[in-house]
């Protein structure tokens, strides 16, 4: 789906987020361009893209952090896009957690409720019953800073959750964690979302992230939001070139198109023919250079010479534990040399470096796009 | 393990350096302090015979009484209004973008620049001019001008050190600005604050040069007093009073550090 055209409704549940068309400048710049977004309800949405591609400018704009240049901000159905960050009933968690220094766990947690003005023996209750949906109960008196890392984000989420917000907003919140700790507060931030039911946005520029823990994913560059889709299709039916090279590791291989049907292409590459969608390729002649997008994992290796395969030279084994990644060169199909992701050890005394393989692609999940830059 | 013998004597003598520029440092109140409780009427080093008698006398004597009085009453306000100008100036700087911001910054962190004298007969000249009299309010708006960039600058490292994102977490949470300042913005600044005020009570509680132009007989602060006295006498009584001075502002500062933490806000430190 191309950007700036309106998502259509694929559910029949209410949008709790929606931008229509939202725009932000900053001085000559723009930060974001025309964003159309529909989250549903209950939604796990994420924004992916690399640093400075308007990610937090979006999560900002929703949390009323920032004014719009143009475009309209709907929450729960209700144009919010005037309505100051104090009255937008939203949670959020930042990537320092930003718990107030001044107060205890409890003064912390406590702190939307007091705003709300809700009686003190309920913000009580509310507050303990926040504390054991973190896995923090005894916790209440402690300062920010005598937890670490994992508990601080943890009353982070709970002070967002108490107040029952509209859309919980989270804005990078793992970066500050080492990687053993972020694995787990991923299964728990995903399970609690699921229990609550709460429509969140999530903010990362780590793929893996993206990938595993969203129900929708919004990649973005330079400003705009390049594709929409689930993480599935994401990886598999990527939308252009930055998706495809941004999300998972990719090889590009000189590929030339073939016939095309209304929706898929034929491809050969190094004469073997190979079938793409043919979306991407519509302004492309039959006949002409085209870039063929493959997943490590969609290589397989076979003996040199193999009926069906094409020929290459091993030049790196790289050990990854659960799986060997095999670089092989291949100058025909590639300026870089080609990675193939391979299950099991074997790999490594089967392929040896130096010795000749032939490379054979899946048929399926495949992605090709016009040729860009300097062809080689 | 052994390092070879120049890197030692590198070392050795680096401490020695630093051990000498200490010892510079606290000389001159080691040298008063010892006079002071000499027990002859002359300021003489070292002395040849020890007592209380002018502790005594500096406590006693009716101009350091009243000197002390009106350096007081000069030194709370001074450093009060200080504090409210320099933290809202320190606010405006630090928050909002505007012309001649720059400009307005410079011209607050000038009487830096400007030597305490040319403030004072500056003062002093304009009062004779406009008839104005040299009271209280003369001396007061002089020590503030004197102290503001103390205030604003301890205002603004403190502002500068609050990670905005509690603000923001703050009003995602439902707090109104004027709520935020309250709950979270204030109470996180009062480090810096206090420390801005207690520099400038200190500053105006020691200022001379400047107080010498605008105080009068009836007003004058005691470091005037102080100076109006060693012109007459020569005996202890002055070092006796620099003693009571130095162990007054040190207890001051300990407290202050002990239950506010300044060390925090002069280093300029932020825990994660």
């Amino acid at each position: 789906m191309p950007a700036g055209s309106p998502v259509i409704e694929d559910a029949p549940r209410r949008a709790a987020v929606q931008l229509d068309g939202v725009t932000k400048k900053f001085g000559g710049s723009v930060a974001l361009h025309e964003a159309w977004l529909k989250i549903p309800s209950g939604e796990f949405m994420t924004l992916l893209g690399p640093s400075g591609c308007g990610k937090t400018t979006l999560l900002n704009l929703v949390a009323g952090f920032l004014d719009t240049d143009g475009g309209e901000i709907f929450i729960d159905g209700t144009l919010v896009t005037e309505t100051p960050a104090h009255k937008r009933e939203i949670g959020i968690v930042f990537q320092n957690y930003a718990l107030f220094p001044h107060m205890d766990v409890a003064k912390n947690i406590g702190y939307g409720l007091r705003m709300r003005g809700v009686p003190k023996a309920e913000i009580a209750r509310r507050v303990e019953q926040a504390l054991a949906l973190v896995k923090l109960t005894g916790y209440a008196d402690r300062r920010p800073r005598q937890l670490s890392g994992g508990q601080q984000q943890r009353v982070a989420l709970a002070r967002a959750l108490v107040i029952r917000p509209k859309v919980l907003l989270l804005d990078e919140p793992f970066s500050a964690l080492d990687k053993n700790l972020r694995g787990s507060m991923q299964v728990e931030l995903k399970e609690i979302q699921r229990e609550l039911g709460v429509t969140t946005i999530f903010v990362t520029h780590d793929q893996g992230e993206a990938l595993s823990m969203s129900d929708r994913i919004a990649v973005m560059s330079a400003g705009r939001i390049r594709q929409i889709a689930t993480p599935d299709e994401i990886y598999r039916r990527p939308a252009d070139r930055f998706v495809a090279s941004f999300v998972g590791d990719v090889n590009v291989l000189k590929a030339r198109l073939g016939s095309r049907q209304s929706s898929e292409a034929v491809a050969t590459v190094g004469g073997i023919p190979v079938i793409v969608p043919a979306g991407p390729l519509n302004d492309v002649a039959s006949g002409a250079a085209i870039d063929l997008f493959v997943r490590p994992e969609h290589i397989q290796l076979a003996p040199a010479g193999e009926a069906g395969t094409l020929r290459g030279t091993v030049s790196t084994h790289i050990f990854q534990g659960g799986h060997v990644d095999v670089y092989v060169e291949a100058p025909a199909l590639s300026r870089d040399r080609i990675l193939v992701r391979l299950p099991g050890v074997d790999a490594i005394t089967r392929w040896p470096v130096g010795g000749q393989v032939g490379l054979r692609f899946g048929t399926t999940d495949l992605t090709a796009f016009p040729v860009e830059g300097d062809p080689a | 393990m052994r390092q070879p013998l120049p890197q030692r004597l590198l070392g050795i003598s680096g401490k020695l350096l630093i051990a000498a520029i200490l010892g510079f440092i606290i000389l001159p109140a080691v040298v008063v302090t010892i006079a002071a409780f000499n027990s002859k009427a002359i300021l003489t080093f070292p002395p040849s015979a020890y007592s209380f008698r002018w502790f005594e006398r500096a406590v006693s004597y009716g101009d350091f009484k009243k000197g002390f009085q009106a350096g007081l009453t000069v030194t709370l306000w001074a450093s009060t209004i200080a504090l409210v100008v320099g933290a809202a100036f320190a606010f405006a700087i630090n928050r909002y973008q505007f012309k001649f911001k720059r400009a307005l910054e410079g011209l607050l962190l000038s009487p830096l620049i400007v030597p305490h004298f040319t403030i004072g007969l500056g003062l002093l000249m304009l009062a004779a001019q406009t008839g104005l009299p040299r009271g209280y309010p003369l001396i007061v708006f002089c020590h503030v001008v004197l102290v503001l960039p103390f205030v604003m600058r301890c205002a603004y490292i403190s502002l500068q050190n609050l990670d905005t994102r509690l603000e923001l977490a703050a009003a995602s949470l439902g707090a109104s600005p004027l709520k935020i300042l309250l709950t979270v913005t204030l109470p996180l600044l009062v480090p810096g604050l206090v420390s801005g005020w207690l520099f400038a009570a200190i500053l105006s509680f020691n200022e001379f040069t400047a107080s010498l132009f605008v105080t009068t007989q009836a007003t004058q602060t005691l470091p005037v007093a102080m100076y109006n006295y060693v012109r007459e006498y020569a005996d202890p009584t002055l070092a006796a009073l620099s003693v009571i001075y130095i162990v007054v502002t040190a207890v001051l500062l300990s407290l202050a550090n002990a239950y506010l933490g300044l060390g925090k806000v002069l280093n300029v430190e932020q825990g994660r």
